[in-house]
């Protein structure tokens, strides 16, 4: 009995405790109106739009629904997505962890300039992003000439819209990973090097196992904005109906063409994209704190 | 659990066999031909395209591809300077095209001489949109430069329905004047005080006017204006044709430098030649879009009301012109636009 008496009359959590103190207390009223105000600006900016959407898309239907989305076009602008998304995905996968791995776990000179030109993507608008490859492989451009004699083709073709996809989510995958594997350390590491582990060894049964939540994360993040990327791939996409346009671009087009139920189908189809990442997104934190989770209450106390 | 880097493959591999299941199939080796073309052409050419295609299969047993791509005028122009590999190129302006023969000679020089009528297969005319009923009495040029009217233009530097809208306005003014150059210019840029926002393109113009409700009057090309009604108007709005106005020719031309290399000048020459033939034209005519046959002309004629017109050669003294005095950088209208 005693044990539980003593355990009420300590506030549960630092939350309530905070809520508790008459320091921090606020009247009800102010609680309700700053609340009442983020819902509704939630409801205003957020849900409305994504609910507009969806009641635009769905206006004139099921049947126009499923007509629009299976035009040969619209297939094309899907498939081209998931495309790019496949293959930019995986290399910025593979980049990302090799310069996060490089950047937390050694010392080496130049590494402020590395973490630096990762983020220069972020930095540099979509639109001049697409200008940079039409400069270099433009038929006017540095290596117009070269590839034209040789007939490879770059922009206003697949590869560009890769290109492009890849540069614009370059940074997403290392950004996650940096700040993570920093504050992990190296301990780890260097005890399986000393209990004999190999370079390959230590990075797949230690390091990885460690970041496998903010790399998932990571990869989710980078899948949404390169499924999602309007600016850069419009550039260097040349607009070829059914052939270099993407699921974004489709959605500009079919507006234009004042289709506006088809091009509401498409946009829902990015809004699903987003949905489904919000609960990948939420679904991965939840599991990683499961995984993470402190060492369950009372054996650290004394 | 399994180790991470599975769950990645896993999820990897599905995620690709999707991307191969909604594949529509690639097409296996198949004469292609791409046009590439202005913002508002996309239904015109729609249509084109499939009744060319069936025309082509039918006489030279040949199935072929016919990809569309479509833009602002000037910005398509650009691509296919930086390579888009176009065949033909159907635009709404004759600087676009100029501008193919300037930069890396993709277009033979004398490309006006290649088709009938200048190489322009069809025309429009700016026409006024104004809401239903006319609250605003609006009958001609004079009206839309009146104190208080709201006036919708896209903007002349970056869209040649604007730049049309402008040098219509100018020419008008300069009739009405007897040739007197500052007066059409006063004139102009009290039009252009009325235009409470520049659009980037025609489309979005249209946009602002039909369903942002702003403006007593849009300013456009008859098709478009024909288009406006058919799609968004339901009877919301009403065409005035002004006493004079501009006509605006749509230029075509062969992009020799690809036609070369891809081998398919045949079937490109017979593309464009197809616009002016009866089929061609009745489909132009369809769109709303002034044909030149004159069989073709007759049998819409409700469509396209006789408008007295003028066009940047016959007033204007050529696009080489207007573009210097014009459109140049500190020319008359970035005057006009400053001073209003």
């Amino acid at each position: 009995m005693a044990g539980v008496v003593t355990h009420r009359a300590h506030p549960v959590s630092d939350l309530s405790r905070f809520e508790n103190n008459p320091a921090t207390r606020e009247p009800p009223w102010v609680k309700r109106l700053i609340l009442g105000l983020a819902l509704s600006f939630f409801a205003v900016f957020l849900l409305l739009p994504l609910f507009a959407v969806f009641a635009e898309a769905l206006r004139k239907g099921w049947d126009t629904y499923r007509v629009v989305l299976t035009d040969s076009d619209a297939l094309a602008a899907i498939q081209l997505t998931l495309l790019a998304a496949a293959i930019s995905v995986p290399l910025n996968l593979v980049f990302g962890v090799a310069a996060a791995w490089s950047v937390a776990k050694f010392d080496f000179r130049g590494k402020q300039w590395l973490v630096t030109f990762i983020d220069l993507p972020f930095s540099v608008s979509p639109v001049v992003a697409g200008l940079i490859y039409v400069l270099m492989f433009g038929a006017q451009g540095w290596f117009g000439p070269w590839l034209r004699e040789h007939d490879v083709k770059i922009i206003f073709a697949v590869p560009g819209i890769v290109l492009a996809t890849i540069f614009v989510t370059f940074p997403f995958i290392a950004r996650e990973l940096i700040p993570l594997m920093q504050a992990q350390g190296r301990e780890e590491e260097e005890a399986a090097v000393v209990l004999g582990a190999r370079g390959w060894q230590v990075f797949w049964m230690v390091t990885l196992p460690n970041i496998k939540w903010g790399l998932l994360y990571g990869v989710i993040l980078c899948n949404a904005r390169a499924m999602g990327e309007f600016g850069a791939v419009s550039v260097v996409s040349g607009k070829i109906r059914g052939q270099t346009n993407t699921m974004p671009l489709q959605v500009e087009i079919l507006y234009n063409e004042y289709n506006f139920a088809a091009a509401f189908a498409m946009a829902s189809l990015l809004a699903l994209l987003a949905l489904a990442t919000l609960v990948l997104k939420s679904w991965i934190e939840h599991a990683s704190r499961r995984d993470y989770a402190p060492v369950p209450e009372g054996r650290g106390k004394v | 659990m399994q180790p991470i880097y599975k769950v990645i493959s896993k999820g990897y591999l599905l995620f690709s066999a999707l991307a191969l299941v909604v594949s529509p199939g690639i097409a296996a080796a198949q004469t292609t031909l791409l046009n590439v073309s202005y913002d508002v052409s996309r239904e015109l050419y729609k249509d084109i395209n499939a009744a060319f295609a069936a025309q082509w299969l039918a006489k030279n047993k040949e199935k072929l591809v016919i990809n569309q791509s479509h833009g602002g005028s000037s910005s398509q122009a650009m691509a296919v300077i930086n390579g888009l590999e176009a065949d033909v190129v159907t635009m709404n302006q004759a600087p676009d095209v100029d501008i193919l023969v300037e930069r890396g000679a993709l277009v033979s020089a004398d490309w006006r001489k290649r088709f009938p009528n200048e190489a322009a297969p069809y025309t429009s005319v700016t026409v006024f949109l104004i809401r239903k009923g006319n609250p605003k009495a609006i009958k001609d040029w004079p009206d839309l430069a009146r104190a208080g009217m709201q006036v919708i233009v896209p903007n002349p530097k970056t869209s040649g329905n604007g730049r049309y809208t402008y040098l219509a306005a100018y020419g008008y003014a300069l009739q009405a004047n007897k040739g007197n150059d500052a007066a059409a210019r006063e004139f102009v840029r009290r039009l252009f005080a009325n235009v409470p926002v520049l659009d980037g393109g025609g489309r979005g113009a249209t946009t602002t006017f039909s369903q942002r409700d702003i403006g007593d009057v849009l300013v456009t090309f008859e098709n478009e204006a024909a288009l406006i009604d058919l799609e968004v108007g339901g009877g919301k709005f009403d065409v005035v044709y002004p006493s004079v106005t501009i006509e605006a020719p749509a230029p075509v031309a062969l992009v020799e430098r690809v036609v070369e290399k891809r081998g398919t000048r045949r079937v490109a020459q017979a593309y464009l030649e197809f616009l002016y033939s009866p089929e061609g034209q009745e489909i132009i005519a369809k769109h709303n879009f002034r044909p030149r046959l004159d069989a073709v002309v007759k049998k819409y004629a409700r469509r396209f009301p006789l408008v007295r017109t003028f066009s940047v050669e016959s007033q204007l003294g050529g696009w080489d012109k207007v573009r210097k005095e014009h459109f140049a950088d500190g020319g008359i209208y970035d005057q006009i636009i400053v001073k209003r």
